[in-house]
């Protein structure tokens, strides 16, 4: 039997377009146009899910995005699941598999359910904490299984083979709805030659107005959404962008908005299409027109499958021509839900009662309904339900809301559908992403947006407006609004004319009473995603919990996807009379981006695989990988980290590379160095504050080392200057901190010393380096250059121009080695041709290239340092033993230097960096290893230093490591102990950190 | 996100151009050697946190990579006014109190 309570006729399906679909393992068929949710209860599917805590089974409620039951997981093969997926919001496609999201081994069997029934008095809020709580260590434990039980859903374990992206827009007026008021705003907006963009979450435009009963000059309203359409369609800069929400509200109207441009089509997107895609909108003015969402009335057993809003009803028969029942049973406390009992008799079906809990109503649709016939029961709602996987009855009886009780046993209906409504809650969440409180307002028994400073219009339901005649009139106004504050003028318009029907007041009634008394009553549901019962919420606030935040935290109402869409007035009702206030008075809780889940894909648009985050490559990459580097990334950087050849790992690669640079030559793209050109009168006095050292006295045609440290006196930065002309220097910096350190010059500059004429700019991309290194560079660089290299005409700490390879050069003579060494400064552009010509030459010299962890070492047997390897942000040039490099006499306060003069930092036993020695010189210290002195101490020991850098395989032939120790300088030839995780301790020699050459002889030959 | 002017660049640029860098109006003592631990303590760490009109610095870095001042209500996160180093903010928490919204909408072409 297929699709059993599809209707004979009407809806907005295509009944020539068969599709079908699989729900848990099982093949069903639907029509073009139906949600997975219409498609379902066309072949009377029940339960749809678990419940996230007692698993009670739970059937479709609702049919938009405030479904809080038929959360699905999406997906034909591993690759496409879509976890979330609300069955009210997916549209039917051909071919289509959603599962239920919990139950084991399934919604229909649930193991989990035996546990809920049992243990429904045994999980009060709060359980999980007060159950799991000791010892405080095994809830991680814990966790894993309570998160199991309750099933969320599931990520693909396969990348998603979908393309998703991001588009900015500018636009005048942003229209968020295409209800009624919102279709009215656009016109008015769109008319004035504003730029427009209408976003609307649904499969297409219309709103309420897509199942209203309602006509617009005597013919459907869906006509004249169609002309509106038509007619927006025409205008130049209108953007339309059905099933497109709007979920975040961000600052200075700023808003993000989850298109699907494809889910509708199917499990991939067609080939070429992008599937997702979030759209930054930043809006001179925005209309929040969302509407308003019903609310249902809290009653016993009110989440049996066949529960459902009675605005729900009305859209499954008018939309989708399905009838989810046939015996209808409706308990409201307003006007406008007896549409739901004409439209169920209009559809053929038949009505059993009308619950009203008002004593009299005689609004226009009450009228009518009385007029069909119905059997309508006042001052009486329906208590309970039951029914174990589907309504079978309803009991309605009378109740007295003065005295909050029951006051007949009422009758027991047999019926397989009851709707529920408790009037409206506007849809204020994304008025109050930014923190505007909502305002509530006792007349619509609702909360409006209240101020904000954002420039925004909020028209029709989310206004308590909720007459169509009312709606249209506001939504055009408030477009009109809009328009010309973003400073253009309003074109008049006529609108079409509605019958605005007289509806009464909305009774103030949440919580349908019980006789039992709300803890021994059956369930009473508030939150139906997280099995929050009114019994929780009493509970909680006589446990204490009295402000709203913490009443949600702790029964978890209105949490996660669902964002209190349906709960969120009635708990605060609920908490709201138990603590004997008003409902103003206990306040709301805060609404937060995004108002539905968006998948990752969407998130993450474009910025995935290789593009994820961008990669910058030398000049030199090319050569790098022909030489068959192996990289390693520094920062953004892929730099080579060693040259394997013959399958060598990286130890005996790094030996080798080592054993090159120290007997003969070495190559080092030295590229990523930061490099800042730095001009003007006053660079050298800029210079003077900025750094440690001094650099009045560095000649054109030197270069100087020097440290950075923040005004805190802790070293932050190191690189080489050299001084191109009296007014011109080039500064390096370390390769990560390039773009700190120009930050850093920029704000002193800028903010402090405006008066300092001084410039600067980035040239780390313009020059490749290339760094000769060992004691063959001289003879090497001078086959392939015209600078004179002689030992006294080009010394150490200079640097000369000339042409290095044909190519102009600047050539830096420093060592970061200990051996003889020449930094080639080329425009990157020229580097390869150059370092072919350097590579040609360096045959006869066994010329190796090295990568950076030969670097490391060649540069740790000299003692030098590396800036956040050596040194944390807690170390002064003094902590290093770099004392030489601190300009003590320099007239004005640099910066660092009343940093480095705290009291703090001049005390005896900071920890200083010293050598360290393994006494078993085969013995490796791990970097990061705590030190002690005394290796005999009891657990916790006196921790006194760390290891810093740590190298077993070097040119030395021996480990060696470099670390921080308490008073380490005065500690040279004393012993350490580094505990190790397994239980020994290495013992290591405190030593000077220069290991290899400390007279620095060999950078001088 | 914010929507921020840069009075260099002169146009309503998004946040994710800039870098707040704190809190503005704080120079650097002129003679740090004559501060005592606690004044210059003060300077290094202690920063104002006011609900309300706050001034601080910003860096246009993907931009034109200056520093300009802005004043931000810090509960409505409305930018009152951006203003160049070394020049006076025109809102303050006296001049202008919370309940006066921003009259100048800098940048934008209405």
């Amino acid at each position: 039997m297929s699709q059993t309570h599809r209707l004979p006729n009407g809806g907005r399906v295509d009944r020539s377009k068969v599709l079908t679909f699989t729900f848990n393992g099982q093949q069903y068929k639907g029509y073009e146009g139906d949600s997975l949710a219409a498609a379902l209860l066309a072949n009377g599917v029940d339960v749809i899910g678990r419940s996230f805590k007692y698993s009670r089974p739970r059937g479709i409620y609702a049919a938009g995005a405030e479904e809080p039951n038929a959360v699905l997981q999406i997906g034909a093969t591993e690759a496409t699941q879509i976890p979330n997926v609300r069955a009210t919001q997916q549209a039917l496609y051909q071919g289509l598999v959603a599962t239920s999201t919990n139950g084991w081994p399934n919604v229909n069997n649930d193991v989990m359910g035996i546990l809920g029934k049992v243990g429904g008095k045994l999980m009060p809020p709060g359980f999980y904490y007060k159950t799991f709580m000791y010892p405080q260590s095994f809830w991680m434990t814990y966790e894993k299984y309570i998160r199991k039980a309750a099933g969320l859903g599931r990520s693909p374990t396969q990348n998603d083979p979908d393309t998703y992206d991001y588009m900015n827009h500018h636009c005048d007026v942003l229209i968020v709805g295409a209800g009624p008021s919102g279709l009215a705003a656009a016109l008015a907006a769109a008319r004035s030659g504003a730029r427009v963009i209408v976003a609307d979450e649904q499969e297409e435009f219309g709103g309420s107005l897509l199942d209203s009963r309602e006509s617009l000059d005597g013919k459907p309203a869906m006509e004249w959404v169609g002309k509106v359409i038509a007619e927006l369609k025409e205008l130049p800069g209108v953007t339309l962008l059905p099933r497109a929400t709007v979920n975040g509200y961000h600052d200075h109207n700023f808003l993000t908005i989850h298109e699907r441009l494809t889910d509708h089509l199917g499990d991939r997107a067609p080939i070429g299409q992008v599937r997702q895609r979030i759209h930054r909108v930043r809006a001179k003015r925005v209309v929040l027109a969302t509407g308003a969402c019903e609310r249902p009335l809290v009653y016993g057993n009110n989440d049996v499958p066949g529960n459902m809003l009675a605005g729900a009803v009305s859209t499954y028969v008018r939309r989708y021509g399905v009838a989810p029942g046939k015996k209808l049973v409706l308990s409201t406390n307003n006007d406008h839900a007896y549409r739901v009992a004409l439209d169920w008799i209009d559809a053929g079906q038949q009505v059993v009662a009308v619950a009203d809990a008002r004593s009299n109503p005689r609004g226009a649709l009450v009228e009518a309904a009385r007029a069909k016939g119905i059997r309508i029961l006042t001052a009486s709602a329906v208590i309970e339900t039951r029914g174990s996987k589907h309504v079978t009855g309803a009991r309605v009886a009378a109740i007295d809301l003065k005295t909050n009780s029951v006051a007949s046993p009422g009758e027991w209906l047999e019926c397989d559908l009851v709707a529920t409504s408790g009037g409206y809650s506007p849809v204020v969440h994304l008025a109050s992403h930014l923190g505007g409180k909502p305002t509530w307002r006792e007349d619509i028994l609702g909360f409006v947006p209240g101020e904000a400073p954002q420039k925004r219009v909020c028209v029709g339901g989310i206004n308590g407006v909720y007459g169509l005649g009312d709606s249209l009139a506001d939504g055009f106004e408030g477009g009109v609004r809009a328009a010309s504050e973003a400073g253009f003028k309003a074109v008049e318009g006529v609108l079409p004319k509605a019958l605005n029907q007289h509806h009464e007041a909305t009774l103030a009634l949440f919580h349908v009473p019980h006789e039992k008394g709300t803890a021994r009553a059956p369930k009473q549901f508030v939150d139906l995603q997280n099995d929050v019962t009114a019994a929780a919420i009493e509970l909680a606030t006589r446990e204490g919990f009295e402000s709203v935040e913490h009443v949600k935290r702790y029964t978890a109402l209105g949490f996660g996807t669902d964002q209190g869409k349906l709960g969120n007035v009635n708990g605060l009702a609920i908490a709201a009379r138990s603590l004997n206030v008003t409902i103003p008075q206990m306040g709301t809780t805060m609404f937060r981006p995004n108002y539905t889940p968006v998948t990752f894909g969407a998130v993450a648009g474009r910025h995935c695989g290789h593009i994820f985050e961008p990669v910058r490559y030398t000049a030199l990459q090319a050569w790098h990988v022909k030489q068959g580097a192996e990289f390693e990334d520094v920062g953004q950087w892929k730099r080579p980290w060693y040259f394997p050849r013959n399958g060598e790992d990286l130890h005996a690669a790094v030996k080798r590379e080592c054993q090159a640079v120290r007997d003969s030559v070495g190559i080092l793209d030295a590229s990523t160095l930061g490099k800042i050109d730095i001009q003007g009168p006053d660079a050298r006095e800029f210079l003077n504050r900025i750094y440690t050292n001094a650099w009045t006295k560095l000649d054109v045609g030197k270069a100087r080392y020097g440290l950075m440290c923040k005004e805190d006196g802790m070293v932050f930065d190191d690189g080489v200057t050299a001084c191109l002309a009296d007014n011109h220097f080039v500064m390096t910096t370390t390769t990560g901190g390039a773009a700190r350190v120009l930050q850093w010059l920029e704000i002193y500059q800028q903010t402090e010393w405006p008066d300092l004429k001084v410039y600067f700019t980035s040239v780390t991309d313009h020059y490749a380096t290339l760094t000769l290194s060992g004691p063959n560079s001289r003879k090497l660089l001078s086959e392939v250059t015209d600078i004179d290299l002689d030992r006294e005409a080009f010394p150490f700490m200079t640097w000369k121009e000339g042409l290095v390879g044909g190519v102009p050069a600047r050539v830096f003579r420093i060592s970061f080695t200990g051996e003889l060494s020449y930094e080639v400064n080329i425009q990157a552009d020229y580097a390869m041709g150059v370092l072919e010509k350097i590579v040609e030459a360096g045959k006869p010299y066994n010329l190796t290239p090295y990568g950076t962890e030969t670097m490391h070492v060649l540069r740790a047997e000299k003692g030098f340092i590396i800036v956040g390897q050596d040194t944390d942000g807690s170390m002064t040039p003094d902590d290093l033993n770099m004392g030489w490099c601190v300009g003590r006499t320099k007239p004005f306060s640099w910066i660092g230097w009343r940093g480095m003069n705290r009291e703090d930092c001049v005390r005896d036993q900071r920890k200083q960096l010293v050598g360290l020695k393994p006494v078993d010189a085969t013995q490796w210290l791990p970097e990061g290893a705590q030190l002690v002195f005394d290796p005999k101490q009891t657990i916790p020991m006196t921790m006194v230093g760390h290891v810093t850098s740590s190298y077993a395989h070097n040119s030395l032939g021996y480990s060696f490591a470099m670390g921080v120790v308490k008073g380490g300088l005065k500690r040279i030839g004393e012993r350490v102990f580094s505990p190790q995780a397994d239980g020994s301790v290495i013992e290591a020699e405190i030593v000077s950190s220069v290991f290899f050459d400390p007279k620095g002889e060999r950078q001088n030959i | 996100m914010l929507h921020i002017f840069c009075p260099h660049c002169g146009e309503l640029r998004s946040e994710e151009e800039f870098h707040a860098s704190g809190q503005a109006h704080i120079p650097r003592p002129l003679d740090p050697g004559a501060c005592t631990d606690a004044e210059w303590g003060d300077y290094m760490f202690f920063r104002d946190n006011p609900r309300g009109l706050h001034h601080e610095l910003w860096n246009h870095v993907a931009g034109c990579r200056q520093f300009f001042n802005a004043t931000r209500n810090t509960v409505t996160y409305e930018i009152l006014e951006t203003y160049l180093i070394g020049t006076q903010p025109q809102f303050t928490e006296q001049a202008a109190p919370l309940t006066t919204t921003a009259t100048r909408e800098q940048g934008e072409k209405v």
